[in-house]
């Protein structure tokens, strides 16, 4: 058990529940760990050889997907016949950084939502290039997304409450706690509580979002944080929410918040 | 109730409003459900012989009891066991058989807060997965079968 990370998910609780007095405020409210008690990314409680894999770009397989990633971003799509690359240039400094801020609330949407770098993405594709939008696990979403998450590598998580997306933090706080399916266990029992012990064949971490999109070898492939919530779904034998859904963007964000503070490593490796 | 050699766990209205804690109370009690004398029609009754120590043995190691996700149980030999919970070794001399059953029925009756999963129960859960919807992890049977083997373990 992980008494620190205890103590940081409970000051996290506290931020989540504080916020509900900031109702009123017009101001966007930046919330921080306690210093004293960081997260550990998911790579502590990897082998020593999954980490091996994850460190030496040359053999993580994650850089594949990245490398398609960069492609994508050059090459034209949608009937405006434009890429990503004649907007934003060179990702190195236009996109550096920008994972770390989301998921976030879209600005432009008539009814601000919440969208992660999915919906950043799918978004540029609707408004900038006139291109459909791409299937959540579909490759070419994954390779862009890898790509983007990449140019924040080794950059901190940071996160800005605002009052449009305080709803989804609660709520996302909500189903983090909420004992679920036919094994009616939450992700707090798991994670919070049991993280550094053993499920079978696994170490259970703390249930980062900092190293996705992820290659996992049993998935033989690069897959989506929303693709990992399916799983842990599936292990306590729940229903699933669709990809994308309301409810895993709000526990998104909801793991946002525990994981700030932690550097960014996408591709991160997973057995 | 060890004595009982066909023991039958009624689940009628009654034990259903009280779920699990009902099958658990009436298995506890060493009897078969009293028969009341308005009780509604049943649904189709549970029928448990004397628990199997190897069938119960499967149960646990398989994917039906999946308790070896959390427990090591040297005696198995499994190649992978977890830590979440005890090691289950010696729980036979350490708990009765109704002690037992009572751990698998309604786990949350020792510790309100714990993350053992109840393995008769049915209601009170949440999204539970439309493949395992209205069903409890373990049958009646499957649970005697896991009492008798965790009996074995001395
Ligand atoms: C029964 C235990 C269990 C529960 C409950 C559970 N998980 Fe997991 N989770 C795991 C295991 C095991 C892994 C794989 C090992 C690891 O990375 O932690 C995992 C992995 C993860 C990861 C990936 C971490 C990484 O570094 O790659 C995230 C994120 C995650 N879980 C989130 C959740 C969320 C959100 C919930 C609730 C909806 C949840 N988990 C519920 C067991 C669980
Ligand atoms: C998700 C985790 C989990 C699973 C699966 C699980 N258990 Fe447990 N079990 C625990 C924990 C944790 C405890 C410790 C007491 C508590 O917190 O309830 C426990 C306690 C016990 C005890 C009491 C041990 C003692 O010495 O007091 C027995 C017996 C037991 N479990 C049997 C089983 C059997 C049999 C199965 C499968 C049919 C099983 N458990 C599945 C987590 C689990």
């Amino acid at each position: 058990m992980n008494a620190n990370f205890s103590t940081f998910a409970r000051a996290a609780l506290y931020v989540v529940a504080g916020l509900g007095c900031l109702g009123n405020s017009p101001s966007a409210t930046s919330a921080s760990p306690m210093s004293n008690a960081l997260p550990k990314s998911g790579s502590t409680y990897a082998s020593a050889e999954i980490r091996a894999l994850q460190a030496d770009d040359a053999s993580n397989p994650g850089m594949l997907w990245v490398a398609d990633g960069q492609a994508l971003w050059n090459e034209v799509a949608g009937s405006q016949a434009k890429s990503c690359a004649q907007c934003h240039v060179v990702a190195a400094t236009s996109m550096k950084g920008v994972a770390t801020r989301y998921p976030q609330i879209d600005k432009h949407a008539t009814v601000p939502t919440l969208i992660n770098l999915e919906g950043r993405v799918n978004f540029c594709r609707i408004r900038h290039q006139a291109a459909p939008t791409l299937a959540y696990e579909s490759p070419a979403l994954l390779a862009l997304t890898a790509y983007v998450t990449h140019q924040s590598r080794g950059l901190v998580r940071r996160l800005t409450i605002d009052d449009e997306s305080r709803a989804y933090l609660q709520r996302g706080a909500a189903l983090y706690q909420q004992r679920m399916g036919q094994m009616n266990l939450a992700c707090t029992h798991c994670h919070d509580q049991n993280a550094g012990k053993t499920l079978l064949a696994e170490k259970i971490s703390e249930g980062h979002p900092n190293g996705y999109p992820i290659y996992r070898l049993e998935w033989q492939g690069v897959g989506s944080l929303h693709r990992r919530f399916r799983s842990c779904f599936a292990g306590v034998r729940a229903e699933p929410f669709a990809p994308g859904s309301d409810e895993y963007l709000a526990l998104e964000l909801y793991l946002a918040l525990r994981a700030v503070g932690l550097a960014v490593e996408t591709p991160a490796v997973r057995r | 109730m060890k004595n009982s050699n066909h023991l039958r766990i009624s689940l009628s209205e009654n034990a259903e409003r009280m779920g699990a804690v009902g099958v658990t109370l009436l298995a506890l009690a060493g009897c078969a459900a009293p028969a009341r004398p308005n009780a509604p029609a049943s649904p189709p009754d549970a029928i448990t012989t004397p628990g199997d120590p190897s069938r119960g043995r499967d149960v646990v190691m398989g994917r039906d009891g999946n308790c070896l996700l959390c427990h090591a149980i040297p005696e198995t030999g499994a190649r992978f066991m977890g830590d979440l919970g005890p090691p289950l070794a010696g729980a036979g001399a350490r708990l009765s058989a109704a002690q037992l059953r009572m751990r698998l029925i309604d786990p949350q009756r020792s510790n309100p807060d714990t993350i053992m999963p109840a393995y008769a129960r049915i209601d009170g859960l949440t999204r539970v997965g439309k493949a395992w919807r209205g069903k409890p992890i373990l049958g009646a049977q499957q649970i005697e079968d896991v009492v008798a083997y965790l009996g074995t373990l001395r």
